[in-house]
């Protein structure tokens, strides 16, 4: 026997879940999203990527240095929150944009409160929030097509342009160059509706028109495999269900923040989701959950284990909030998206929650 | 049959392949015993015999010294040769008798009393507390007062503990594999002292053996029952026994007996049965000596006091150098700094690792990740009770559940930060108790 066994304190097991485990575990579920990504619009995704991920990396470690705290990049968080950061950001963006936005994520969102652990509100989303008001025109225009196809997934856009033509200009802009939710937003947008022509009837005709093409079939398959543009990450809902499988299988992340928040969506978008004068469609949720951020925030951003509560009804308060807040911003608010700034929030409303919903201990009698 | 099993828990591998086929051997009479006068909770029985005197197998030589405690036993028969602090199995040094074998293990005056069953229930709880039962699960209370409710509190249910959900541990299994018509005496004989109505014993799903052999020995029997438990950590644990087994809750700070239910150990009901039928006193259990360095892994029926050289040695040494020493198992056991303590009436396991296993891991930041409250089986939110302590906010951590906490460790194990959260729970606890000692 040896001189000096180990005394430590029980439990003497372990399971093999470590930080870096975690980390790397939900960039290895983030990669077929990457590959989709690279599949539609090219090695330009890849590279925006890589440089968002370097960047946050690399301010990482020079803060710990400044710090003189120990460098933990192999943890594998900073590269996580670079990662995140760049699929917020279209592929035709220039390069430099997800390299100020890791650095701002990492600088102003993590390692100012501490580092890991202890920031109040996800890195990647205040990150992309900054470059959404910084350069509000990079990050909301000059989308690309993808290699396949259109940019708003508008599927039978023929049969959309015979009837828009000569009547619309305007409309056939839009058909032509935004996201679908852009589209969307734009359509609820009565100003707009009001300046294609002076009656009315003709008006709702032709938005429903739009919508509807927006909301066939044809429309949410191509959204689901990810044949429409939109921010690099967000692309495939396929291939983020994919790794969202992964992590769930491995009990890294935990069911109830992505079903409540994408219930959320479904159920509120079916009930409000429809323009004036069109009635209620099953296809308007699908929508609501396939386009944009949505799946990529339920189940990789609003998941996050710093900035989401402890306690398991306080996840669910909390990703009620996000659905709820993603609908209003989407259907009337400002922006055409309402994702990052919904978690965002529901991130600072976190404290609250977990104080609120403080679980009641096995046993103990209600007070 | 249908698997019932209790809100959160963990899943660890259970390790039990090294030893559960091994058959309780009995191990060969040590030269030397050491019997900590402390074995159970409660306070420390007292010394009744002098160094140089000569004992029985059997014989008292430490008495019960209150209403929570129990007399010690010579576990084998020679001379006291030492009154000293030894170390102890749960950690730490504590007074213990050395009794040096003669090696003729000559035992006092045994019964065989045949009309056993027949006996008041007073006279079985006297020969329960003269026999020095604890709990043989290894919390170790005192067996006789938990078989004596207050009259306002009635029973109506008994609950064996076989679950055995501790990873390596086997001795349980063997037991219920060997001698389950003990047990099922035993069990009988408890329900007769606390007046109880049924009986259910409660095991877990990697034994369906030990559960179909039940199964079949009580297929007569209309108010005892087995109950199949879904394989789960930690299920062993009184309350969460209870929850799985009739969906009682236990209040919190109560006992059982507030819901009408008494649990005892598998191996506890075995030596009632054998204390109230021969008057036998408890000087010998059932350990399992394993790990993956363990030459044999073993089960063995070996004297109380025994030391856990003795042990291993008889397992055939180690096949590569120990790292850790665990008395009782990984979960909730002891780390131990080296082999000297003996075993005691709650050494369910002896558990050897080496250094690989045993490696200490580094405590980083708390993620927040929340999968301590997922598994906390006490629905509490470990990481805020340990950051609690930490910052030394008393208020907060009680809020937060710190003494509703077992320390079962389930948070520890999770933890991806390998936050030392079971031991800062513990240091707020003792915190708090002296913190209450001093408000009176």
């Amino acid at each position: 026997m040896k001189d000096k066994l180990i005394v430590s304190p029980a439990p003497h097991l372990h399971d093999k879940t470590t930080i870096p485990n975690v980390m790397w575990s939900v960039v290895i579920a983030l990669i077929p999203a990457l590959i989709a990504s690279v599949y539609y619009w090219g090695f330009r995704a890849l590279y925006l990527t890589l440089l968002g991920a370097a960047a946050a990396v690399i301010t990482e470690a020079l803060i710990q240095k400044l710090r003189k705290v120990p460098i933990a990049v192999a943890d594998g968080s900073a590269f996580l929150t670079g990662m995140l950061l760049s699929y917020n950001i279209h592929a035709g963006a220039p390069w430099w944009l997800p390299v100020m936005g890791a650095v701002f994520a990492i600088a102003v969102g993590k390692q100012v409160f501490g580092g890991l652990g202890n920031n109040p509100v996800n890195p990647a989303l205040l990150g992309r929030a900054f470059l959404l008001a910084s350069w509000p025109t990079l990050m909301t225009g000059g989308w690309v097509k993808t290699k396949l196809g259109s940019i708003n997934g508008i599927t039978n856009l023929n049969m959309i342009h015979e009837n828009l033509q000569g009547i619309a200009p305007k409309a056939y802009d839009l058909v032509t160059s935004a996201t679908p939710l852009k589209v969307a937003q734009t359509l609820r947008d009565s100003t707009f509706v009001n300046s294609l022509t002076s009656e009315a009837g003709i008006n709702i005709d032709i938005s429903n028109k739009i919508m509807n093409s927006l909301l066939d079939m044809g429309t949410l398959k191509t959204l689901f495999w990810g044949n429409i543009g939109g921010c690099i990450g967000e692309v495939s809902v396929f291939a983020l269900l994919l790794g969202a499988a992964y992590l769930l299988w491995k009990n890294i992340i935990e069911w109830r923040i992505p079903f409540f928040y994408i219930a959320t969506v479904f159920v509120l978008s079916f009930l409000f989701g429809g323009i004036k004068g069109s009635g209620y469609s099953l296809s308007m949720p699908f929508f609501h959950i396939f386009a944009g951020g949505l799946m990529l925030g339920a189940f990789f951003m609003a998941t996050d284990y710093t900035t989401s509560p402890l306690s398991k009804n306080g996840r669910i308060i909390y990703a009620i909030g996000c659905g709820l807040l993603t609908v209003v911003i989407r259907l009337v608010g400002g922006y055409p998206e309402g994702v990052s700034y919904s978690i965002l929030f529901m991130n600072v409303m976190t404290p609250l929650i977990d104080k609120m919903t403080m679980p009641k201990a096995f046993g103990r009698l209600k007070k | 049959m249908r698997l019932r099993t209790f809100p959160g828990g963990v899943h660890p591998h259970d390790h039990k392949h090294l030893s559960a086929s091994a058959k309780i051997e009995n191990l060969p009479l040590p030269d030397r015993v050491v019997i900590p006068i402390s074995q159970h909770i409660g306070s420390p029985s007292t010394p009744v015999v002098k160094v140089g005197d000569a004992v029985l197998t059997g014989q008292v030589i430490a008495e019960a010294s209150g209403f929570i405690s129990i007399p010690q036993h010579a576990s084998i028969s020679g001379k006291v040769t030492k009154i000293d602090i030894f170390p102890h199995p749960c950690g730490g040094k504590q007074t213990a008798i050395e009794i040096t074998g003669d090696g003729l293990d000559e035992w006092i005056e045994l019964i065989d009393d045949e009309n056993y069953a027949a006996l008041p229930v007073s006279e079985m709880k006297e020969r329960v507390a003269a026999a020095g039962i604890c709990g043989m699960g290894g919390a170790g209370f005192p067996t006789y007062v938990k078989l004596s409710p207050p009259p306002d509190k009635p029973i109506d249910t008994v609950i064996l503990n076989g679950v055995e959900c501790e990873p390596y541990l086997t001795s349980d299994y063997r037991l219920m594999m060997e001698h389950a018509e003990e047990i099922i005496k035993g069990l009988k004989l408890i329900i007769k002292i606390v007046n109880a109505k049924t009986g259910i014993i409660g095991i877990e799903a990697n034994k369906p053996d030990a559960i179909a052999l039940m199964e079949k020995l009580l297929a007569k029997e209309d108010s005892l029952s087995v109950v199949g438990l879904k394989l789960r950590y930690p299920q062993g644990a009184e309350k969460q026994l209870i929850y799985a087994a009739t969906r009682r809750k236990v209040p919190s700070g109560g006992l059982p007996m507030a819901i009408g239910v008494v649990v005892q150990n598998v191996g506890t009901a075995a030596v009632v049965y054998e204390a109230i039928r021969f008057r036998k006193p408890l000087v010998e259990r059932i350990i399992t000596v394993t790990g993956s360095i363990v030459k044999n892994p073993r089960n063995l029926c070996a004297r109380i006091g025994t030391p856990y050289t003795v042990l291993v040695d008889f397992c055939g040494g180690t096949t590569s150098p120990i790292g850790k020493v665990i008395s009782g198992g990984p979960m909730m056991g002891f780390a131990l700094p080296d082999l000297a303590a003996p075993m005691s009436k709650g050494s369910s396991g002896l558990v050897l690792m080496n250094d690989v296993e045993a490696r200490l891991l580094e405590e980083k930041n708390c993620l927040h990740c929340a999968r301590c409250v997922d598994v906390c089986p006490m629905n509490l939110l470990p990481s805020v009770i340990a950051a609690a302590v930490k910052y030394k906010n008393l208020d907060m951590a009680v809020d937060a559940g710190l003494n509703d906490c077992m320390k079962c460790g389930s948070c520890a194990y999770v933890c991806p930060a390998q936050i030392r959260l079971v031991q800062w729970i513990d240091t707020g606890k003792v915190r708090y108790t002296e913190l209450q000692r001093a408000k009176k």
